[in-house]
């Protein structure tokens, strides 16, 4: 604790420590095979939406004697209602819904930890204000909102879109991260800080939200799960102006051209089915996991 | 901890009972109806705002609609005139008094009338699906509330036995998959591929040609065409119960009054219900209350897929029609559905917790 006052650690050390912590975490998180699936998981999708379009060619030609067929070597998911590969689709469909769910969860999570943060420190009437107004919008019914809104605004822009899912779900975070605060802010390290007049700013960036690291990610991830069912929810209902390929596109023309019902057709709707699924699986399973390990008072003692 | 929270505010509520609002906001039943006000004004502000103040808002693209359609025969004061009695406000008076007098209205519960049958009012149009929607939501959300509360309970007494893995694991996975992708699957694997299920024929609140009342055909003939949504509504809930519930009981278990209880030679079953059980279920009751707000609108998608004459369907169909005032009144009314069950919901909460009832619950 004082050499950490007194000197900061060099480089080297920094990533020795990083390299040691990143150790343990996955010894950690190998004695947790669901929460290991949920990781290796994560890194798939990760890798589909980001990476693998790049090196696999767009198709985006129509090919109408090639209509709702089942897996071929030349399709391995079959295709579509208007004889598109399935595969191609999934693989280029990822990166839009990922992006939109992460901003969402940055959003959210940064309105939670900032105003959260700011309740428990400040306090008084401060506190009793921003409570208020996060009880408030606890109690909307979001996703109605959502679609009244989506229905007025017409949110086309993806940023926009993250922002509004982000501006819909921060509240009861913000509830969580002011009561850990509260407690936290009576440690005696915290106590410490503040004999030492080193300010509000030092005393929540530097002693409280450190401690509480593993929990805002535990947070981020399960933000991001709730903006991905937000984001699908309204694609598939047709609310947002549909272009470009994303899995919730693929479920809305499913939807809309009735492919539902077509027996051939269940290639093409269960992938991006079971994609959406798995990632939300993958994020869920990796953030109790987390919650597992980074809980003590949980671990271990059966 | 609380009770010493709790003597210090009641202190000073004794010295100054009025000293500010933030007191109030201490007072967990004066929280709960403020709470409850705030909301419903919060909505129909913001849907005020929405409908009516936005650079090509519902209303300005009425008023253009109107005059297109008559082939210029309507002036644009006519038209204005025609879209004031559509969605209830006088367009021509200054914005605060159409502020004021939207609140009035919606008050008496008068929003307007629906765009594409005039003269149908939107009061009484969703009057008729409303009743559709609560009923489908509230019976999967007991369901689920009370299933998952005993399986919770069991999974955290059987801590690591297979039954606690199974439930927990069980329940973690169901909850994590978006409910309207549990639909989809069930009409692909029940309907379509197997024909288990003949969807069609549940379709609707209630088979056309039957005599609404109270005989039991018609009853089982509403929860037959309920049982849909129903099964989607309990699946998706009931993981995030067994879970909450199971980690409650857990935390429940370690505190000292459990110790002490166990101490005294109290029965174990006398222990599991008065002690843990009571004390590990009170947190949930206020998220029961929050799931009434996620489930009735997720019901908008599952209503959808399973063609169930909810307010959910309702809402998308306006969406489409671009019917405002549809959309407005079913965004408003909703609100005030579930603000209502949230305030039972906290009413019930400082009932069953008297800790609570008494002024200074504000730690949590």
């Amino acid at each position: 604790m004082t050499t950490a006052i007194l000197a900061r650690p060099t480089f080297g050390q920094r990533l020795l420590g990083m390299w040691l912590s990143a150790a343990g975490f996955l010894r950690l998180l190998s004695q947790r095979p669901v929460g290991l699936i949920g990781f290796i998981g994560i890194v798939f999708f990760l890798l589909l939406a980001f990476v693998a379009p790049l090196f696999v060619p767009f198709q985006n030609d129509p090919s109408l004697v090639d209509i709702y067929q089942t897996p071929s070597p030349a399709h391995p998911l079959g295709t579509d209602f208007q004889g598109k590969d399935v595969l191609n689709q999934i693989v280029f469909g990822g990166r839009d819904i990922l992006t939109v769910a992460i901003l969402a969860a940055l959003v959210s999570t940064l309105i939670a930890i900032t105003f959260g943060s700011i309740a428990a420190v400040v306090g008084g009437k401060v506190d009793s204000t921003i409570l208020a107004i996060t009880d408030v919008v606890l109690t909307l019914p979001k996703l109605i909102l959502l679609i009244a809104v989506a229905a007025i605004l017409r949110p086309t822009g993806f940023l926009f879109l993250a922002v509004l899912l982000g501006a819909l779900q921060w509240s009861s975070l913000l509830r969580q991260i002011r009561s850990q605060v509260l407690s936290l802010k009576e440690r005696d390290y915290v106590e410490a800080a503040r004999s030492l007049d080193l300010g509000i700013v030092h005393i929540v960036f530097r002693e409280i939200l450190p401690t509480m690291r593993s929990y805002i990610a535990i947070h981020f991830i399960f933000a991001m799960t709730e903006a991905m069912y937000a984001q699908v929810f309204i694609v598939i209902l047709g609310l947002v102006p549909v272009s470009g390929s994303n899995w919730g596109i693929m479920l809305y023309f499913a939807q809309g051209q009735g492919a539902l019902y077509f027996r051939d057709s269940i290639w093409y709707i269960l992938s991006p089915i079971l994609a959406i699924s798995l990632v939300q699986l993958s994020l869920v399973s990796f953030a109790s996991a987390l919650e597992d390990i980074f809980n003590p008072r949980l671990r271990g003692s059966a | 901890m609380t009770t010493a929270v709790a003597a210090k505010s009641q202190v000073r509520i004794a010295v100054n009972p009025r000293r500010y609002l933030g007191d109030a906001w201490r007072h967990p039943i004066a929280r709960a109806v403020l709470k409850a006000f705030l909301t419903i004004w919060v909505t129909t502000t913001l849907t005020f705002l929405l409908i009516r103040l936005m650079p090509g808002s519902p209303v300005e693209l009425k008023i253009d609609e109107l005059i297109q359609t008559s082939n210029g025969s309507l002036s644009y004061e006519e038209a204005k005139a025609i879209a004031s009695s559509l969605f209830a406000i006088n367009l021509n008076a200054p914005i605060h008094e159409q502020y004021f007098s939207f609140i009035w209205n919606l008050l008496h519960l008068d929003i307007g009338s629906s765009f594409l049958s005039s003269g149908t009012s939107v009061t009484s149009i969703i009057l008729s699906v409303l009743p559709w929607t609560l009923f489908s939501v509230g019976t999967g959300l007991l369901l689920s509330f009370v299933v998952g509360i005993g399986l919770g309970l069991l999974a955290a007494y059987r801590r690591d036995s297979l039954l606690d893995r199974v439930v927990s694991t069980g329940g973690s996975l169901v909850s994590s998959i978006p409910n309207y992708l549990i639909a989809l699957m069930m009409i692909l694997f029940l309907g379509v591929q197997t024909h288990l299920i003949n969807f069609t024929s549940m379709r609707g609140a209630y088979t056309p040609g039957m005599v609404p009342g109270f005989t039991l055909a018609f009853i089982g003939d509403l929860f037959y065409h309920a049982s849909l949504p129903i099964t989607i509504y309990f699946l998706t809930q009931i993981g995030h119960w067994i879970l909450s519930m199971r980690s409650a009981t857990l935390s429940a278990l370690e505190e000292d009054y459990v110790t002490a209880a166990r101490a005294r030679g109290l029965s174990d079953g006398r222990i599991r219900t008065a002690y843990v059980g009571r004390n590990a279920v009170l947190p949930l009751v206020t998220q029961l209350a929050i799931s009434v707000g996620f489930i009735v609108g997720g019901a908008a998608i599952i209503e959808q897929i399973f063609a169930y004459q909810g307010v959910g369907l309702r809402l998308l169909a306006a969406v489409t029609q671009r019917d405002y005032p549809v959309i407005q009144g079913i965004v408003m009314l909703t609100t005030i559905a579930v603000v209502v069950a949230n305030l039972a919901a906290d009413l019930l909460y400082s009932k069953l917790d008297p800790r609570i009832g008494r002024a200074g619950g504000a730690a949590g």
